[in-house]
């Protein structure tokens, strides 16, 4: 044996992964993916297949032009994750121009422009869904009804002709319908929350029909990736905390002029999925505990501010756009103090 | 000894590796084979040239002052076996840098003649002068870790601690060899405690352990009868062993950056350093040999080996049944912060507490980095409060000065960091090489500033000179203008002076005459 190069320490590894964290996450979406698919049918399973060939072939293609290793960023898995997130974010009866769309300006312009990953600043899907939701928004909210509310979910072959943009002016009217939030704004100030709520069929046991379950799905996966110290509980405790204490500020004893219960905003459109899986993206959040404290705060504090006086039913994308923004200060001001030093 | 269990403070950060102990914990300390040749460094701390007391081609006794260490901070060194002083040169030893030192080297013979021991001494009736001095000329340096000379310590300690503290953690995996000697030995260590009590003064002695090693805890307690010993048992954390960290947890005072511990009352000091001064002390003999962990899954046998300072690792790995074919990596100290080692032929140092000879499946080499992505585990697990992961992009791209805002120079090398990442970022290199980054540039700003200085100095002694000529030249002018007449007639002599000459030239070729016609050379 003659080392000519010898390594520095650590010798010993604990053996954890970048991919295991990121199969982990995945594994983590499975209990609100199948109540997604459960409640919206096909559309789900054509977006996430589609999705996460387009992102691993965008990935693959951004590598050769960066003349890096194909294979082994691949196997980092980041890109498929950056896939399911936008795929999960995105109405079940999109065309396919939509996904791809998407998936550039993830992949190509939020992430690898900005150094791949690791230096993005902003969340890959959240950047891609908010883009197009600001290009396209007639089909980003074009939402289909949950199997709850109607019996009649498009079958393969219909989702199919929505997927490849067929026929969708004569059918998607039969399927799809405003969600839980979009109802609540549009009724607001005409009745009270307890009538409005046995006035519509799109409401639920405590939130919106089929949303409740989808969102307990994606906490029953938060909780696991908690429990495997995937992610730390500040972040995902800030946010739903501000939305619920906001909530409850502006809950207004459930009259005309309330802007809904906390219940229902937690388990309301993106609020389970953001304060899991995406505000706790690592890339783009803050670092230290009380640094992701106050992202998730702020982060659930701009969602519930754009739900109740914004103009856009639900606010998960933008609200962790803005708080990616505020981060790079939020980790200035709430740096430990060293052992040893002075506050 | 106290029975109601004492406060502990909890330290942050920290990561439980697998302990891997057991492995060189089977049997008791074994006595390692005396190699026909031994290579005992000599290089001083602070790189002070070392007073060698010994030449080439000397015969030594085992024991024999090879260096002195009397000057301040020196550190002795003593023949460890009887032999022949063969060379005296530099040779590459364990070590941080890398460089060679400089070494005496001993080719051993069976003679195993001792030179004549140190009285020993009654501690309790010795002043702490002569108690110093004492471990200063037994060689002893801290056994645990810097490696320190230990009677420099202890002189800065002295009148200024109350509190001693006893390193017996060992925080780190594999190396096992001062619990070994707790089993063993617990007794010879706590009067070394005793010793070095009398010597600081201080008021209590604070022994750490972790609760992972319950049989050298119920050793220590059954031996620890004097009221200041405390045997003080923490959990399990590493590195919980760290000097300052230790210290936190036992005291729950926190050390400022930039300070030592003995400007807050306290002295650490490891379990083989105490066993090495109750040695000197009651038993007169010098630092030849210490307790060396010798494990890895390349090795037939691990254990804990008594071990000559000085010995080639190829002699000790010979021992414990080395398989060559297996062995991927030789590492000095533990996985952790221990230095990977070019090859075995390489001396024991008085620092080396282990080596592991490891396997490609044991301790595998690390696969390419893959990006960071930001999951702050590394700061989770950093003892000191770090943010790794920001220290990471300082490091990578040189910005130096926000490495030091972000307090790179209090990292210290633990490894929790790189050991969680999961992108296998090689951070502490990272970390290494920026504070050698620091350090130089700091030298380079002294060099800077020094230079300076030095022109400047320069400049004004220039221009003073300058004035000076400029003013003899101005008293020239004036006292010419003062004093012609003096001219003119200086100049009468000066011609008087030409005459005198000519004539005294005159008168010598006169002389000069007779002279030439005795010489018989033909005329021209």
């Amino acid at each position: 044996m003659n080392n000519l190069q010898p390594l520095s320490s650590p010798h010993g590894h604990a053996g954890s992964k970048t991919s295991q964290v990121m199969l982990q996450v995945l594994l983590a979406c499975v209990p609100g993916t199948a109540a997604l698919w459960f409640f919206f049918g096909y559309g789900v399973l054509i977006n996430l297949v589609w999705l996460t060939a387009l992102a691993v072939a965008v990935e693959a293609l951004v590598m050769l032009l960066r003349k890096r290793p194909v294979l082994f960023y691949l196997r980092d898995y980041s890109a498929v994750v950056t896939a399911v997130l936008l795929a999960l974010a995105l109405p079940p009866a999109t065309p396919w121009w939509l996904g791809l769309t998407g998936i550039l300006f993830a992949i190509v312009i939020a992430k690898h422009l900005y150094g791949g990953l690791g230096c993005n600043l902003f969340n890959p899907a959240m950047a891609g869904y908010a883009a197009l939701l600001i290009a396209y928004p007639v089909p980003m909210t074009r939402w289909l009804l949950p199997q709850a509310v109607t019996h009649a979910l498009p079958d393969l072959a219909t989702a199919f002709n929505f997927f490849l943009d067929r026929d969708v002016h004569d059918n998607i009217d039969a399927f799809t319908g405003a969600t839980a939030l979009d109802k609540f704004r549009q009724q607001h100030g005409a009745q009270l929350v307890s009538e409005f709520w046995q006035s519509t069929k799109v409401m639920g046991q405590w939130s919106g029909a089929g949303w409740e379950w989808v969102n307990a799905g994606f906490l029953y996966g938060g909780l696991y990736l908690l429990y495997k110290k995937i992610i730390t509980w500040h972040i995902p405790v800030g946010f739903l905390l501000a939305i619920a204490i906001l909530a409850a500020l502006f809950y207004d004893g459930g009259s005309s002029q309330s802007h809904g219960s906390p219940l229902m905003h937690l388990f309301a459109g993106g609020t389970m999925l953001g304060a899991f899986f995406i505000a706790t993206d690592p890339v783009t959040a803050a670092t230290s505990s009380k640094g992701r404290l106050i992202y998730g705060a702020l982060t659930g504090s701009i969602v519930f501010v754009i739900r109740a006086f914004g103009t856009y039913p639900d606010g998960v994308a933008f609200a962790i756009l803005i708080g990616n923004m505020a981060v790079p200060m939020i980790d200035r001001f709430t740096r430990p103090r060293t052992f040893g030093h002075n506050p | 000894m106290t029975s109601a269990t004492p406060k502990l403070w909890n330290c942050a950060g920290g990561i439980h590796p697998p302990a891997n102990k057991q492995q060189s914990l089977q049997g008791c300390i074994r006595t390692a084979v005396l190699p026909p040749q031994l290579i005992v460094p000599v290089t001083q701390p602070l790189n002070n040239p070392p007073q060698l007391c010994v030449h080439i081609g000397e015969r030594v006794h085992k024991g024999q002052l090879l260096v002195q260490g009397s000057s301040h901070p020196g550190l002795a060194a003593h023949a460890p076996a009887a032999g022949m002083v063969t060379a005296i040169t530099e040779h590459q030893v364990p070590g941080m840098s890398g460089l060679p030192e400089l070494c005496v080297v001993i080719d051993t013979d069976a003679t195993d003649t001792t030179w004549p021991k140190l009285p020993a001494l009654d501690y309790l009736h010795t002043d702490s002068d002569a108690l110093i001095r004492r471990v200063a000329d037994a060689g002893i340096s801290g056994l645990g870790g810097a490696g320190y000379p230990a009677h420099s310590k202890l002189q800065s300690a002295l009148h200024k601690v109350d509190t001693l503290v006893l390193n017996a953690t060992e925080c780190e995996p594999y190396i096992s060899a001062d619990e070994a000697l707790l089993q063993q030995h617990a007794e010879t260590v706590l009067n070394g405690c005793l010793i070095l009590l009398q010597i600081t003064g201080a008021t209590r002695c604070l022994i750490g352990i972790e609760d992972s090693k319950p049989q050298a805890i119920s050793t220590l307690r059954s031996h620890a009868h004097d009221p200041r010993l405390q045997v003080m048992v923490i959990p399990a954390l590493y590195p919980s062993g760290a000097e300052r960290q230790l210290i936190y947890t036992l005291t729950g005072k926190e050390i400022p950056t930039g300070s030592w511990p003995v400007d807050c009352g306290v002295l650490c000091h490891n379990v083989g350093t105490a066993f090495a001064v109750a040695r000197a002390v009651m038993h007169g003999e010098v630092l030849v040999s210490r307790i060396t962990t010798i494990t890895g899954a390349a090795l037939a046998q691990p254990a804990n080996y008594d071990v000559l300072i000085g010995t080639p690792l190829t002699s000790l790995l010979q021992q414990s049944g080395l398989d060559t074919t297996k062995l991927s990596r030789l590492i000095s100290g533990g996985p952790l912060m221990g230095i990977e080692l070019p090859h075995a032929g390489l001396p024991l140092t008085k620092l080396t507490n282990c080596i592991i000879a490891t396997t490609g499946q044991e301790l595998p080499t690390p696969p390419p980095a893959q990006a960071c992505i930001r999951c702050g585990y590394c700061a989770q697990v950093c003892p000191i409060h770090l943010l790794p992961q920001q220290l990471y992009w300082f490091a990578r791209s040189h910005e130096l000065e926000q490495a030091q805002a972000h307090n790179l120079k209090d990292c210290i090398d633990c490894g929790a960091c790189a050991y969680v990442c999961p992108s296998h970022i090689p951070l502490v290199q990272y970390f290494r090489a920026a504070k050698a980054e620091l350090v130089q540039a700091h030298d380079q700003r002294l060099r800077a500033a020094h230079s300076k200085q030095r022109f400047e100095a320069h400049q004004q002694r220039m221009a003073s000179e300058l004035a000076l000529t400029e003013q003899r030249r101005a008293e020239r002018t004036t006292l010419a203008k003062q004093q012609p007449a003096t001219t003119n007639s200086s100049s009468t002599a000066a011609q008087d002076a030409v005459a005198a000459a000519l004539a005294r030239v005159q008168a010598r070729k006169a002389a000069l005459k007779p002279a030439a016609s005795d010489n018989k050379d033909p005329p021209p």
